[in-house]
């Protein structure tokens, strides 16, 4: 059994370099066992270069990233095409990186609600039914990490709520850590303990609870939030500006992304006022 | 009764057959096509190296193949150039040095149509230890690293997170296509060398259910057009090398041929044309 809150990933102020641009700079992060740590950002904002820096899938350009020796992984990219070549049935699909036992293999796709594809052809599944697929897949292994890329994209909204479940129950029974990459905070929130917010650097981090716990949150919590947290997004003590270069508040302009700024106390804030506020005005 | 020379001429093809086939569902699955038709014009600097140098045609091959693949690896990750361009550079400077070293050779006398087409018929008692040696190496080590080439050809990102090293897997594929290629030198000559590669997985392909199935297919069909090829030429008197070829094209199509896969076919041409385009 994997020990709780023992260390497995983390990045020390990382940047990720390309084509003359930094796409991400500047990042701390650390995932222990047994936690949800949620990456949002907007598009663009190295969500995916973070979280492949962080399990070594590419190198940082500064900082460092580590990771416990041995660390058994599971790793959800965003984008997977299959290849029309390639014969492969969601059963022989499962035990891609190692073997995985049949038995294990089925439960994995009925907790995901894919067991009735497990002898269908990969490349005929909906995009939907292939993230279900996925999802089975990165489960099966008993990963001591799970790490998972906007893994609701292209399955239907009830699907989604299951998974964001379904992700939760598998951290309690596996004792696991989570690497979540999502941009609908709105249906994350309930399932994650701690959240990053990236914009080329990290804007805010902090943990959801205590808000999401709170009464007033959850009378709130409905479609409203998704606007509030739209909102959110907007409402940093810095703005960035068009050329790249960031505007604190106070008017003073940076080039470099400095990873201190930001504060971490108003992720939810923001939103709960607005919402508070437009409640009023209904 | 055969003579020995033919059936020296189908030992020597059935072990080629045995490890193309199931090499070849990498190259159908990664669109190596175009890298593998590279390594065989890079084979012919090989000849010439080798005539020059005295030494033994097949490690010659064998070596500039993966000297090539390893310039390749080297420009990718320096050059800014697509795979395609970069390919195409490499192959046609190996073939370009290769014609000019044979014709400052005047002393030899090169047959270079047994070079080109392959002269199977001539294969002797070396060439086939050298033939099942290099076949038994290759088909070992795909065995062994199966897994991790299967995984890294579904998807890099996966086999990378999940501990399956891709980039280990990629040198060990590109080492494996070499030596193919070397033994494969003498069976169906520099031209034809990639369809033995292709052909067999891209029939294979009509009846795999999953990918060791193709693999497995793959070598058996390769067998087949080999055995089809020899006896087609035997019986016409047609040149082995091509016949064995012809005999692929004709397997192919005849597989192809019931009405369901009409539309793989046309599948298939379109994702052949653009890798090539790419």
């Amino acid at each position: 059994m994997i020990q709780k809150n023992s260390f497995l990933i983390s990045l020390k102020n990382a940047g990720f370099f390309r084509s003359g641009r930094w796409l991400v700079r500047g990042v701390n992060l650390t995932v222990n066992s047994g936690e949800i740590l949620t990456l949002i950002g907007p598009n663009g904002s190295g969500k995916s270069t973070t979280a492949k820096m962080a399990i070594g899938v590419s190198k940082p350009d500064e900082g460092t990233a580590k990771k416990r020796k041995g660390l058994k992984i599971s790793y959800l990219p965003q984008r997977i095409s299959i290849d029309w070549t390639l014969p492969i049935k969601v059963n022989r699909f499962m035990n891609l990186t190692g073997q995985v036992r049949r038995k294990e293999a089925d439960e994995a796709l009925s907790l995901t609600g894919a067991i009735h594809l497990a002898k269908s052809d990969v490349r005929t599944l909906s995009g939907g039914e292939f993230q279900r697929v996925l999802m089975a897949r990165a489960i099966a292994r008993k990963p001591e990490l799970i790490v998972l890329d906007e893994p609701v994209q292209g399955v239907d909204f009830n699907g989604e709520i299951e998974i964001y479940e379904l992700i939760r129950n598998i951290r309690d029974e596996l004792k696991c850590g989570v690497l979540l990459i999502s941009h609908d905070l709105h249906v994350v929130m309930a399932a994650t303990d701690r959240v990053i917010c990236l914009n080329g650097h990290v804007c805010c981090y902090g943990t959801p609870m205590t808000v999401a716990n709170s009464k007033e949150y959850k009378a709130l919590f409905g479609a409203r939030a998704v606007s509030g947290l739209a909102l959110y997004e907007h409402r940093h003590d810095h703005e960035h500006l068009p050329d790249g270069s960031i505007q604190s508040k106070d008017g003073t302009i940076d080039n470099d992304c400095s990873p201190d700024h930001g504060d971490q106390s108003q992720i939810y804030k923001y939103s709960f006022e607005y919402n508070r506020a437009e409640n009023h005005d209904g | 009764m055969m003579d020995d020379f033919f059936i020296r001429a189908l030992i020597a093809g059935t072990g080629v057959a045995l490890v193309a086939g199931p090499l070849g569902c990498y190259v159908v699955w990664r669109r190596l096509a175009y890298f593998g038709d590279t390594l065989s014009c890079a084979a012919l600097l090989g000849v010439a190296l080798a005539l020059l140098f005295e030494i033994n045609t097949t490690l010659a091959v064998f070596s500039v193949s993966v000297f090539i693949s390893m310039a390749l690896l080297l420009l990718q990750s320096r050059v800014n150039l697509s795979a395609d361009a970069l390919l195409g550079l490499l192959a046609h400077s190996a073939l370009a040095v290769g014609m000019v070293a044979l014709s400052f050779m005047t002393w030899v006398r090169v047959d270079l149509m047994g070079f080109l087409f392959g002269d199977i018929l001539a294969v002797t008692p070396f060439d086939i230890a050298i033939i099942w040696g290099g076949g038994a190496f290759v088909l070992i080590v795909l065995v062994i690293s199966w897994h991790s080439l299967f995984a890294a050809t579904v998807n890099v990102e996966i086999a990378q997170a999940e501990g399956m090293k891709p980039d280990q897997a990629n040198i060990v594929l590109m080492l494996l296509m070499a030596v193919v290629i070397a033994i494969s030198m003498k069976i169906v000559g520099v031209l034809l060398i990639t369809s033995m590669l292709i052909f067999p997985a891209a029939i294979a392909r009509r009846f795999a259910t999953g990918p060791e199935h193709m693999a497995l297919l793959a070598a058996i069909i390769g067998i087949l057009v080999v055995f089809g090829g020899m006896f087609g030429s035997l019986h016409w008197d047609t040149p082995s090398g091509p016949s064995i070829v012809v005999a692929a094209s004709v397997f192919f199509i005849i597989t192809a041929i019931p009405a369901t896969s009409f539309q793989m076919i046309k599948n298939a041409s379109i994702e052949k044309r653009d890798t090539k385009q790419k």
